[in-house]
């Protein structure tokens, strides 16, 4: 069963702290594999929602020997229901440019990328204002790391690792087979480390405050906090820093509307919950002994009971055809397939049955299409069609 | 044609001409022209020595890089989840009416497109537009009257 929390509100990540100079010139004295098992013993993972250690990435991009290495932040925030990137680059953008610089130290980067898409391109300028004022400081220190800003283009498959690097590249943003991974090949075929900006404000925590004190929060295998984006049927829509663990059922108490139907967890490429298993549900990464934990990107969005969970399957499916890169075919056909089949079902050109064999798809999917994109389409697929059969048929 | 050669020439020289530069230059010319003429692509491919059809490739990957001509400010209404929940539909029917253009289309004076597009990342404050680089949040057909007001007075 899992270990479960009641909500536990924390403020680490908007907190107003103006020290970001002192913490990064104090952290660039220490020696860098210390500061690599400080990060390990955070047990912090990756917050864009693939959850991989953040302290081994930077270990294996700092053990890889190369003439030039990169560290680039993903801020390509696309998957539905996630808004948190932004917040953090308008509110605290030191602690990210300071947790690149501290990787940079680390692996031995001194060229740093910020992938921004598209669709935020209005932070651009004060953005730009943050990098120059914290390259100005760097130069002051002898720290030799520069960072970059580099706009996308509207494309949600951009914030899958090597996409954004084929993108940077010059390229069409379509992922790479994975081994090499990048911290061995990354962009320009050189190691990389890349983060999701959320991470990297971690970091930023974990080298002020100590390991131990990210470490403390949270619960077994989903340490420390976690920034969630919640809107949908919700009174209060917004950005909230949650401890991780914490049951579904105690984050609809306090953020439902007290009609929720089901709950949405980790955007479009996630889980659907429904209510009768809220209890049964917790937020975190998947381990051993935690029983039902989802992990997510920080996206939850709620469902009422006066939504059609049709519309919101109809929805995600018209997203995932339009986002695919097309590259590969179980991808860029399944999804198209999906599409066309929940509403032939619905309009009942297909038997109900039909249902069961877009299930099958949506499974070869995940066994056989190259990224996570592809994969992760069964999940809100077959999460939605297995608890409201009744509402795909009539 | 030769203005298009200066101002690529020109582009070209802030960003550098290898393989990499080649999305920052397509967002240039996109950000001056709203969109990547045949001629322009061809000159683009022709500056950065890569064949043409592989910058056509690329650029066509990009929702933004628009291949066809646009409007002088294009809207790009969130279809995603929640905007639709939220009444993404009052939002488009009101620019419609405003405008007296479709989804794709282009007001006859090029002053306006209307488009719609994925996830903008403001699910809080739905539903959400972008007008060119511009964001509006929490829309309703009052305030998108408004604000079209404002752009048609421009």
């Amino acid at each position: 069963m899992a270990e479960h929390y009641n909500l536990k509100r924390a403020d680490f990540i908007f907190r107003n702290e103006n020290d970001w100079e002192k913490i990064l010139s104090r952290t660039l004295e220490k020696d860098k594999q210390e500061l690599i098992n400080e990060l390990i013993s955070s047990e912090l993972k990756g917050r864009g929602g693939a959850g991989f250690p953040t302290g081994l990435k930077w270990k294996l991009a700092s053990e890889a020997v190369a003439d030039q290495k990169y560290v680039i932040c993903n801020a390509d925030e696309g998957e539905p229901g996630t808004f948190k990137d932004r917040e953090i680059l308008t509110k605290v953008p030191f602690k990210v440019l300071t947790g690149m610089g501290i990787c940079g130290y680390i692996s031995g980067a001194s060229q740093g990328y910020i992938y921004l898409r598209g669709e935020y391109k209005f932070l651009k300028a004060d953005l730009e204002k943050a990098i120059s004022e914290f390259e100005y400081y760097c130069k002051e220190i002898n720290f030799d790391f520069n960072i970059k800003i580099f706009m996308g283009s509207g494309a949600y498959i951009c914030g899958e690792e090597t996409a954004l690097m084929e993108s940077m590249e010059g390229f069409r943003g379509e992922p790479r087979n994975k081994p090499p991974f990048p911290t061995n090949q990354g962009y320009m075929g050189k190691p990389t480390v890349i983060n999701n900006v959320e991470t990297l404000a971690h970091t930023f925590t974990i080298f002020k405050h100590g390991a131990k004190k990210f470490y403390d929060l949270g619960v077994q295998f989903s340490r420390g906090t976690k920034l969630f984006s919640v809107s949908g049927d919700t009174p209060k829509p917004g950005i909230y820093e949650l401890e991780l663990g914490m049951s579904l059922q105690d984050f609809v108490d306090e953020f439902g509307d007290g009609d929720t139907k089901a709950v949405q967890v980790g955007g479009a490429s996630g889980f659907l919950v429904p209510r009768k298993r809220f209890g049964v549900t917790s937020i975190g990464f998947k381990g051993k002994l935690t029983g039902i934990s989802l992990p997510t990107g920080g996206s939850m969005m709620l469902f009422n009971s006066t939504r059609s969970m049709f519309n919101v399957l109809d929805n995600y499916l018209e997203f995932f055809r339009e986002e695919s890169c097309g590259q590969c075919t179980p991808c860029r056909v399944g999804c198209q397939q999906l599409l066309l089949g929940i509403k032939a079902v619905k309009q009942g050109q297909k038997q109900a049955a039909y249902l069961d064999k877009l299930l099958k798809l949506t499974e070869t999917m995940q066994y056989t299409a190259k990224c996570g994109l592809g994969q992760s389409v069964a999940n809100s697929f077959s999460s939605i069609v297995e608890n409201f059969r009744e509402e795909m048929i009539y | 044609m030769d203005h298009t050669i200066e101002y690529i020439s020109e582009l070209v020289k802030k960003t550098g001409r290898k393989r990499e530069h080649l999305l920052p230059v397509l967002q240039g010319v996109v950000q001056r022209e709203n969109c990547l003429s045949d001629e322009t692509i061809i000159e683009i491919a022709r500056q950065l020595d890569l064949p043409t059809a592989d910058v056509y490739g690329t650029a066509t990957f990009y929702s933004f890089l628009e291949t066809q001509k646009m409007g002088k400010y294009v809207i790009r209404v969130c279809k995603t989840i929640t905007c639709a929940m939220k009444g993404k539909n009052q939002i488009l029917l009101t620019i419609e009416d405003m405008l007296k253009i479709g989804i794709g289309e282009t007001s006859t004076d090029k002053q306006f497109s209307l488009l719609q597009t994925n996830c903008l990342g403001w699910c809080h404050k739905a539903p959400a537009m972008l007008i060119n680089d511009e964001v509006y949040t929490e829309l309703t057909p009052e305030k998108v009257r408004e604000i079209l007001s404002e752009y048609i007075k421009k």
